[in-house]
């Protein structure tokens, strides 16, 4: 026990790592554009995604607006809804989740936690961003080109992704299959980036089983997103050519509105497995980083040692593994061959175990903590209640037979939204809270937090849960409205509206929460270096916020574990990872061994 | 003291709503009741997990909260607690995964004495084909596909010539006879779905996919589209009627046969 705790004071290695040069900026275009200083690309990173968030969001505004009130908002006819749907969709997983836990947390916290000056390739790190701003500039393109966005939905299914009765057609799906090469190849050099990094260059004492949790989350799932995304990208090409010259990997002989196509022998159902093939493990790559950063705000903020850190670490490893043999449970009414459901569903539950092991840690986590009801920990806490319940619906749409009723149904809306939605955003908003006075040296404002927290975590529940009902009544998603049916009562017109006017206040909620960014970098109480009284390498720079080459002359050397909360026999109540243990001959006033 | 008491709130409520919102699955209308009862067990397992947690958890929020002079434990791991709730664990997951399982292979085994029937999607309707009295469906071929043969029925073949072809009329079936549905797309992917039948599958074009149910209720349900179509997708309704087998044959005699279709004059 006291092994992991201290390393039982293992040796640290001699070997130097070596200084690195570093591309220092030569004037203001170098430092706050074209930089290659990894804070200011996680910076920069992290902006674009929550400008692309907002479009994101806005646009889930114009789709409850439809499902609350149909018929009320003439210029949201079933194309547009379409449109809408399929952009928010893609925005959210892709070009915000994903690009801000690994480009915008990952590019800043990993050097700095790990005691490093910066990415080990600065210069490709940059030109990750400048590819990712790009991608995204194509997909906002694709709003104003004829024909608007692709309507296809985020699944990007062939045939119809790139048939003519569905919206966006002609360019639509174009630009969203170029914009999303372009995102993969821009993050693959983050990625490579972040990867050597974390093995390469950890300061000395550094070991891989004393970095910190979040660093183990976004590594694991940059490893991934590195195996996953290349699956996304061949399925992107094929479906381009299809579309652009007329080959067939996708589209079978077909009759389109009475016209026989000049397509044959392709196969539709080769491109879901291609999707989910990438798809699937892409949930555990938005999660992994939110359980490994959710894991640092709950020990921190109850000012205790993360509980069963080994197995904290071995269940990132075994999930993130896990989630390379499960992706046909999203196919399990694809029209795959059915028996394919008995090794999915297992595989499928089997990572339930993992999962709940990483919950229970949180929860032993608080227990016989010192809780701090900070805005990092009411997130945290957000996060855990959201994230078990999305998670225990998974065992639902995750138990082949239990899915075919619901799949394709509000159900599914709900559970997903509920656990890569919701539970990571709240992840996403401890963790600025949580970090924004490293990055700015000023505390965002707490009264503005609670009620940015309060509204967001109930109003978010209040929208996703009844919503699971909503499918179980059997109302399919993907409708614009469901019009006349023997089965859906008139009551589940009213909790439509309902959900619609609570997503109205949670949106307007994160307006408080940009303005509070605005606001508190410049009327926010300074925060000094270390406000949380936190144990990682972060906090413990010469300068906030951390100056170019992170650590002035020397490098930090590492001498313990990142969760030395309430040691037994030292005052203070957290000891950095960098303060050297007391000389043998007052070890035994110090830890237990 | 306010978190934990909204957290809870949160749980009783969640609690609360499940037993007593007014919004439930519609009544069952096939053999597929397995399904419920085993939708019923997780709902169980879930439910007592999601509580307890969030009720632990609002416990720990108060009873450690931060106060002067209160400082947390010091534990970094505890194997046996741990062993012992992944033991607990897996009993759940076991506990769901088994009747699962169970249920899905009475699913994918479909019974001898099942009538074949077809039903095809298209954008944004629905086609349906019956086989006529000698109780097997012909052979299709998409180049087929016309005006005069909306699903491509091979002329030449003999089984097709007696199949019923129902091109935007509502489908019949007997109640209590099996029925494995024959899936075929013609353009995109669809998705067959009756809400009270609880079983469906996407329709693949280029693949004929299936599955069966028995119907176990007389009436007219909702056919809906599942699977993202384009545009019309909400759209793409139509009806199933299920009524007993005396009912079924005087219908079904009143239908014309493939052969009668293409002989009609122009």
């Amino acid at each position: 026990m006291s092994e992991i705790a201290h390393g039982a004071g293992g040796p640290i290695p001699a070997a130097e790592v070596p200084e690195m040069e570093l591309p220092h900026p030569h004037g203001w275009w170098s430092t706050y554009v074209f930089s290659q200083d990894a804070k200011v690309i996680g910076i920069q990173y992290s902006l674009t995604a929550i400008a692309i968030g907002l479009v994101a969001l806005v646009l889930s505004w114009l789709m409850r607006l439809q499902l609350g009130f149909p018929g009320t908002f003439s210029f949201i006819d079933p194309p547009a809804y379409y449109q809408f749907i399929t952009m928010h969709g893609m925005i959210m997983v892709v070009y915000l989740l994903t690009a801000l836990f690994l480009g915008g947390f990952g590019n800043y916290l990993i050097p700095l936690m790990l005691g490093a000056r910066d990415m080990v390739f600065p210069f490709v790190n940059m030109l990750s961003y400048w590819i990712y701003l790009l991608a995204v500039l194509v997909l906002v393109a694709s709003f104003f080109v004829p024909g608007g966005p692709t309507g296809a939905g985020w699944t990007l299914y062939p045939p119809q992704a790139i048939l003519s009765g569905t919206p966006g057609r002609d360019w639509g799906i174009v630009l969203m299959l170029v914009s999303l090469c372009l995102f993969i190849a821009g993050f693959t050099m983050g990625g490579l980036n972040y990867v050597v990094t974390v093995l390469q260059a950890r300061t000395r004492g550094m070991t891989l089983m004393r970095m910190p949790l979040t660093v183990w989350g976004i590594f694991t799932a940059t490893v991934m997103a590195l195996l996953a995304f290349p699956a996304l990208f061949v399925g992107a090409v094929m479906m381009l050519l299809d579309r652009l010259i007329g080959t067939s990997f996708f589209m079978p002989m077909l009759v389109e509105f009475g016209q026989q196509l000049r397509h044959g022998g392709g196969s539709p159902i080769l491109f879901q497995h291609l999707f989910w093939f990438f798809g699937h493990p892409e949930v555990y790559i938005v999660a992994l980083p939110a359980f490994g950063i959710v894991s640092d705000l709950i020990s921190t903020h109850a000012r205790r040692n993360i509980f069963g850190y080994r197995m904290m670490v071995w269940a990132i490893v075994i999930i993130g593994a896990l989630s390379f043999v499960v992706w046909a449970h999203h196919m399990y009414v694809s029209g795959m061959n059915p028996y394919f459901g008995f090794f999915f569903a297992t595989t499928t539950l089997i990572i339930a175990i993992p999962t709940a092991i990483k919950v229970y840690n949180w929860l032993l986590t608080l227990w016989r903590g010192n809780i701090h009801l900070t805005v990092p920990m009411l997130f945290a806490l957000g996060f855990i209640v959201t994230f078990v319940n999305g998670g225990l619906t998974g065992l639902f749409l995750g138990n082949v037979v239990v899915d075919v009723p619901l799949s394709d149904t509000m159900f599914v809306v709900a559970h997903f939204h509920m656990v890569m939605g919701v539970a990571p955003v709240m992840v996403i908003f401890g963790g600025i809270y949580h970090w924004y006075p490293k990055v700015t040296g000023r505390m965002l404002d707490d009264t503005m937090g609670k009620i940015h927290f309060w509204v967001t975590f109930l109003g978010a529940y209040a929208i996703f849960f009844p919503m699971h009902y909503l499918g179980l009544l059997g109302v399919p998603r993907r409708y614009h409205e469901i019009g006349e049916t023997s089965f859906v009562p008139a009551s589940a017109q009213d909790l439509n509206a309902f959900i619609s006017v609570v997503a109205l206040v949670v949106g307007a909620a994160q307006l408080l929460f940009l303005f509070n960014l605005v606001w508190s970098l410049r009327y926010g109480r300074e925060s000094g270096p270390n406000p949380w009284r936190a144990t990682t390498l972060e906090w413990q720079t010469p300068q906030t916020p951390p100056g170019h080459g992170n650590w002035g002359p020397e490098l930090p050397v590492v001498h313990r574990w990142a969760y030395d909360y309430a040691v037994p026999g030292v005052a203070e109540d957290f000891v950095p990872q960098n303060q050297p243990h007391p000389a043998p001959g007052h070890a035994a006033q110090g830890h237990a061994t | 003291m306010i978190v934990a008491l909204v957290l809870v709130l949160v749980a009783v409520g969640s609690v609360a709503f499940h037993l007593w919102s007014p919004w439930w699955w519609t009544p069952i209308a096939s053999n597929w009741h397995f399904i419920d009862a085993t939708i019923t067990i997780t709902f169980w397992i879930t439910g007592v997990v999601f509580t307890a947690v969030v009720l632990f958890m609002a416990w720990c929020v108060f009873r450690y909260r931060a106060r002067p002079g209160h400082r947390a434990a010091y534990e970094p791991e505890n194997k046996r607690l741990e062993i012992w709730l992944t033991l607990a664990t897996a009993v759940g997951v076991a506990a769901m995964l088994a009747p699962g399982l169970v249920v899905w292979h009475q699913f994918v085994t479909v019974p001898a004495n099942a009538t074949e029937i077809e039903v095809v999607g298209q954008q944004w309707r629905w086609a349906y084909r019956l086989p006529g009295p000698d109780g097997r469906l012909g052979a299709v071929d998409t180049r087929l596909i016309g005006p005069d043969n909306p699903l491509g029925v091979v002329p030449g073949d003999a089984a097709g010539q007696d199949d019923v072809i129902l091109d935007g009329e509502d489908l019949h079936l007997p109640i209590g006879r099996p029925v494995k549905v024959l899936l075929r797309s013609i353009d995109v992917l669809h998705d067959f779905y009756v809400p009270e039948f609880r079983a469906k599958m996407d329709m693949i074009p280029g693949s004929v996919t299936y599955f069966w149910f028995t119907p176990t209720r007389t009436g007219t349900f909702d056919v809906l589209c599942a699977e993202l179509c384009g545009q019309g997708h909400a759209i793409m309704r139509g009806r199933v009627v299920v009524q007993t087998e005396a009912e079924h044959q005087a219908w079904l005699g009143s239908r014309g046969s493939f052969a009668g279709l293409a002989a009609r004059p122009r």
